[in-house]
């Protein structure tokens, strides 16, 4: 082919044009949250009758078997309802949020990033205290290292990790040595609070603070040490719904659930206390 | 006076297809529109200050000191690995192959995780190490050095691998037959023609352990001035300090353009 057909071409543009519209919409289309599609209706929800559709919960790392029981026991009694739980270190899920990722639930383990996702107009209800945690020194089953309190967290010749301070745990534990006055020969900063607890887990390191909850939660694979009233400090957990949550009717009928008979008995086998 | 073609036949310069064109512009902007994002965010008048930080400094210094450690264990070993891999034949070199490949494939975290259980302070190898010699791996320079290397020799044993195999071996076995002994044919002969495969496969490797940061992180841990190179400065600090996460950012995008592309022009255009 030597000359070109214009109306040939004129036609391979049409098509090149749908085509690159096709890939624009695949894209757009994974971009989504896949599980925000309303469940089959095969079994309509009956017992709340219009409450349907996804709802996604970004919940502190710290929050993760306490929401996976919520999750699971709210869907229990909201049918339609399908909890997607997204779970980070509260400042990771408030940077989320302030970008615009379309959250319904916010639960963080600290004021201090609850408050500047309130401080952005972001929050269009609450936030709520829903529980309450204290901080332990956490260390390796049948603590190897012999440590009784938060002083031996100062000894070099231990291996010792926190939270990273950015982190609400690893800003709760340089308090709680704050107020203790001891400076922590530390070796390591971990992204969050179940990277901290795995490494305790499995005996790299000796010694770190964690909240009370996780080391209950590691089943005896981590023991706690208690750290005195004096030198602990207490968590407050707030939770909200975000203004732009796509499905603001079940992220309210979440957040009640939460804060309920119910959810309080969920958090309180699990640790927490009520607020 | 227009050059005359070269040759019979050529075809004038057209526009390429639409589609193509279309698809393969998607293609760029994938990879440009995140690099504009950064440096919209970038706090320009602030950037001196911010690089200047002990954050940032230290976290290059160990960067640095990380990547070229680790590319130079992994020519050491990578290297005769290859040879190993390309020109020994014996059962279960397949799966052996595979097994060379898996860190390219494998997540990062699961990579520093296996280190942590293999050579950890209680991990399989850690425990006799530390009783033996007092080194402890986990949350020291040594253990990020191990988990770059880790992650990023692969690149340097397949790509030096794919060169053995595909070369030429008269020229080995015409040297041999001119008397040139085993050492002399893989120092004179082989090495000289995989040369820019090499210098390749290098290149991938420090780039790959220049950016590591998965494997880091699980293994060695995170701490300031000991093991917390630049991936990780820029993770922490995206949490606290959005401003020093986007310098840092900046800093690595820099840094590793200006290697790729200068070495990239001497080295690799044979490829």
């Amino acid at each position: 082919m030597t000359t070109s057909n214009p109306r040939r071409a004129e036609r391979s543009n049409a098509k090149s044009r749908l085509w690159l519209a096709a890939g624009i919409m695949a894209v757009a289309t994974t971009c989504r949250a896949p599980d925000r599609e309303p469940p089959p209706s095969g079994e309509p929800g009956q017992v709340t009758g219009e409450l349907g559709g996804g709802i996604l919960v970004s919940a502190a790392a710290s929050l993760t078997d306490a929401f996976d029981d919520l999750a699971t026991a709210f869907e229990a009694s909201h049918r339609g309802v399908d909890v997607v739980l997204n779970l980070a270190g509260s400042s990771a899920l408030r940077e989320q949020i302030l970008d615009g990722a379309p959250v319904d639930v916010f639960a963080s383990a600290d004021h201090a990033n609850m408050d500047r996702v309130v401080e952005s107009g972001a929050v269009s209800g609450g936030p709520w205290i829903f529980a309450r945690n204290r901080l332990q020194i956490a260390v390796p089953r049948g603590n190897p290292s012999g440590v009784t309190g938060l002083s031996d967290l100062a000894d070099s010749g231990r291996l010792i990790g926190l939270c990273a301070a950015a982190v609400p745990c690893g800003d709760f534990a340089r308090r709680s040595l704050a107020k203790a006055g001891v400076t922590a020969a530390l070796d390591t900063d971990e992204p969050d609070v179940r990277a901290l607890l795995t490494k305790i887990e499995l005996g790299e390191l000796d010694a770190g603070i964690t909240y009370v909850t996780d080391v209950l939660s590691a089943e005896g694979r981590v023991a706690g040490i208690e750290i005195p009233e004096s030198e602990n400090v207490v968590i407050d957990y707030p939770i909200a719904r975000l203004a732009a949550a796509p499905n603001a009717e079940a992220a309210s009928a979440f957040i009640s659930f939460v804060r309920s008979e119910e959810g309080r008995v969920i958090l309180e086998r699990l640790g927490f206390v009520a607020p | 006076m227009k050059p005359a073609p070269r040759f019979r036949g050529r075809r004038p310069v057209r526009r390429p297809p639409g589609l193509l064109l279309a698809l393969g512009g998607l293609g760029l902007a994938l990879f440009i529109v995140p690099f504009v994002g950064l440096l919209a965010r970038t706090p320009w008048s602030d950037l001196p200050r911010l690089l200047s930080g002990e954050v940032a400094t230290s976290a290059l210094r160990l960067s640095l000191i990380a990547s070229i450690s680790s590319t130079g264990v992994a020519l050491v070993l990578g290297v005769p690995l290859a040879w190993l891999l390309a020109r020994v034949d014996f059962p279960g070199r397949a799966l052996l192959r595979a097994l060379v490949i898996l860190p390219l494939v494998l997540p990062p975290v699961v990579g520093g995780a296996a280190l942590l259980f293999a050579v950890g302070r209680r991990g399989l190898l850690g425990g006799p190490l530390e009783q033996a010699t007092g080194l402890i791996l986990p949350f020291s320079l040594g253990g990020v050095i191990l988990a770059t290397t880790f992650v990023s020799m692969p690149f340097l044993v397949i790509t030096v691998e794919g060169a053995l195999r595909s070369m030429d071996r008269r020229y080995e076995d015409a040297a041999a037959t001119l008397g040139a002994g085993r050492w002399t044919v893989l120092r004179r002969v082989t090495l000289p023609l995989i040369a820019p495969s090499l210098a390749a496969g290098l290149l991938l490797t420090w780039a790959r352990a220049f950016g590591e940061f998965g494997a880091t992180v699980t293994f060695a841990g995170n701490l300031q001035g000991r093991t917390q190179t630049l991936p990780l400065a820029i993770f922490v600090a995206l949490e606290s300090d959005r401003d020093t996460a986007v310098a840092i950012s900046l800093l690595m995008v820099v840094v590793s353009l200006l290697v790729l592309v200068t070495l990239r022009e001497r080295w690799w255009k044979a490829l």
